[in-house]
């Protein structure tokens, strides 16, 4: 799917005002035909642009670090787990928590389509969605990882995961060294959308400003 | 359907992966009403994930290849609103109404967003018969090529792998997809060695699971 940035500008700007405006036409047709409310898309998408995103997931993880009994229910029964700390539903209705280890790096893709666990990360970015990653993350994930940054020792196991059913996987990243005795929220800074998908690792702390 | 452009675990030649930094959830104005209103339409319109998956991968693939990812969306919308006939083409076309209304049972109201997003659509059913399978059983993706909806990727099929996860029973999207019921039936979790999927050349840490449900497996 194109969705990269290299296009000619000219010819994506023309492209999308086209698309602006269809868009526009069917959300009045189908507001006047009394099939949608604008009031609740406009809430639909603060939801999602504001309320629900990668944070989330971060708490979840920040707890499990700090939490042993909280770390053994996420594993166990994460739907019960993750909607202790508020966080359920759509595209999240089936979680399952897969826990990094030194020897052992879980990384989660939608070969088919885009399934992703909202509730914890929000909406997928482009790239989770874009054809290079589909394609490449269940036959060659050790060259995906180095396109994010990320070398990991040859005899560490990569174990993907393509979400093709509705059950949605979140990744718990290994806790970075040096940040024993952090706070749950200081230690939530350290966990990146990209460390809960796999495509990348936690922020060591010397990474935060 | 089966064999589309969607299906590309494992295709060669889509170069790299480029992450944006701080990306924001969307890049247009038209991204956030498009994405709210196939929310939105969900509960009038009345058809389930799988029918939505099948009308947006249902399209000949330089079509599926040269849209963006909401463009995909909403191509699915038009196909599942012209189907049900609560959108015609003609008015698609038009920009404007052309057509009385079709009745609705129902229509998303602001009151009930943070409700209907908190509860979800699950999709696990009581089971009716035991699991055929348990973690460690060996089993075999079938070769399966429908001409409709499947959730079995390609790139296992004919592969044998290892039952690691059952998740219990699940809404089967290959008879949900034609409104041919839910066909609840045991989801597993099927672990494949790389050399398995990619020959001998693959990475030897490597190992992929794809989610399976039963009619998609026989035991090896």
């Amino acid at each position: 799917m194109t969705h990269d940035h290299d296009h000619d500008h000219d010819h994506e700007h023309s492209e999308l005002s086209e698309t602006q405006l269809r868009v526009r036409a069917l959300e009045t047709i189908l507001t006047e035909k009394g099939y949608v409310d604008p009031a609740a898309l406009d809430l639909l998408i603060e939801t999602y642009e504001k309320k629900v995103g990668p944070r989330n997931g971060a708490r979840v993880v920040a707890k499990a670090w700090t939490d042993p009994a909280y770390r053994a229910w996420l594993l166990k029964d994460a739907n019960a787990a993750i909607a202790s700390v508020g966080y359920a539903g759509r595209q999240g209705e089936h979680m399952v928590v897969l826990e990094n280890t030194p020897k052992r790096h879980n990384m989660v893709v939608c070969t088919l389509c885009s399934c992703y666990p909202w509730p914890v990360l929000g909406l997928p970015p482009v790239w989770y969605k874009s054809a290079p990653y589909r394609s490449r993350a269940v036959a060659d994930p050790r060259g995906v990882l180095r396109e994010f940054g990320v070398e990991l020792p040859a005899e560490t196991e990569i174990r993907v995961w393509d979400s093709t059913s509705e059950v949605r996987y979140l990744v718990l990243p290994m806790r970075p060294e040096g940040s024993a005795g952090w706070s749950e929220e200081k230690l939530a800074d350290l966990v990146t959308r990209n460390s809960m998908i796999g495509t990348g690792l936690a922020k060591r702390p010397e990474e935060l400003e | 359907m089966t064999e589309g452009a969607h299906d590309m675990g494992g295709a060669r030649g889509f170069g790299r992966v480029k992450p944006e930094p701080n990306e924001p959830p969307f890049h247009a104005e038209w991204e956030r009403r498009a994405f709210a209103l196939t929310l939105a339409m969900g509960m009038p319109g009345g058809w389930n994930i799988d029918m939505s998956r099948a009308a947006r991968e249902n399209r000949p693939p330089q079509d599926y290849l040269s849209k963006s990812y909401y463009e995909i969306w909403l191509a699915g919308l038009e196909t599942l609103m012209a189907e049900r006939g609560l959108v015609a083409r003609d008015e698609i076309e038009a920009g404007r109404v052309l057509h009385a209304p079709a009745p609705i049972k129902d229509k998303l109201s602001p009151e009930d967003v943070a409700q209907v997003l908190y509860r979800g659509a699950p999709t696990g059913r009581e089971p009716s018969v035991p699991a055929r399978f348990r973690a460690g059983d060996r089993v075999r993706a079938r070769t399966l090529s429908p001409p409709t909806h499947t959730r079995l990727p390609r790139y296992v099929r004919g592969h044998v792998g290892v039952v690691e996860l059952a998740h219990g029973c699940h809404v089967f999207p290959d008879s949900n997809a034609l409104g041919a019921g839910e066909n609840p039936q045991w989801l597993y979790t099927v672990c494949f060695e790389g050399a398995e999927l990619w020959g001998a050349g693959a990475d030897p840490t490597l190992r992929v699971s794809v989610d399976a449900w039963d009619a998609y497996l026989e035991p090896a």
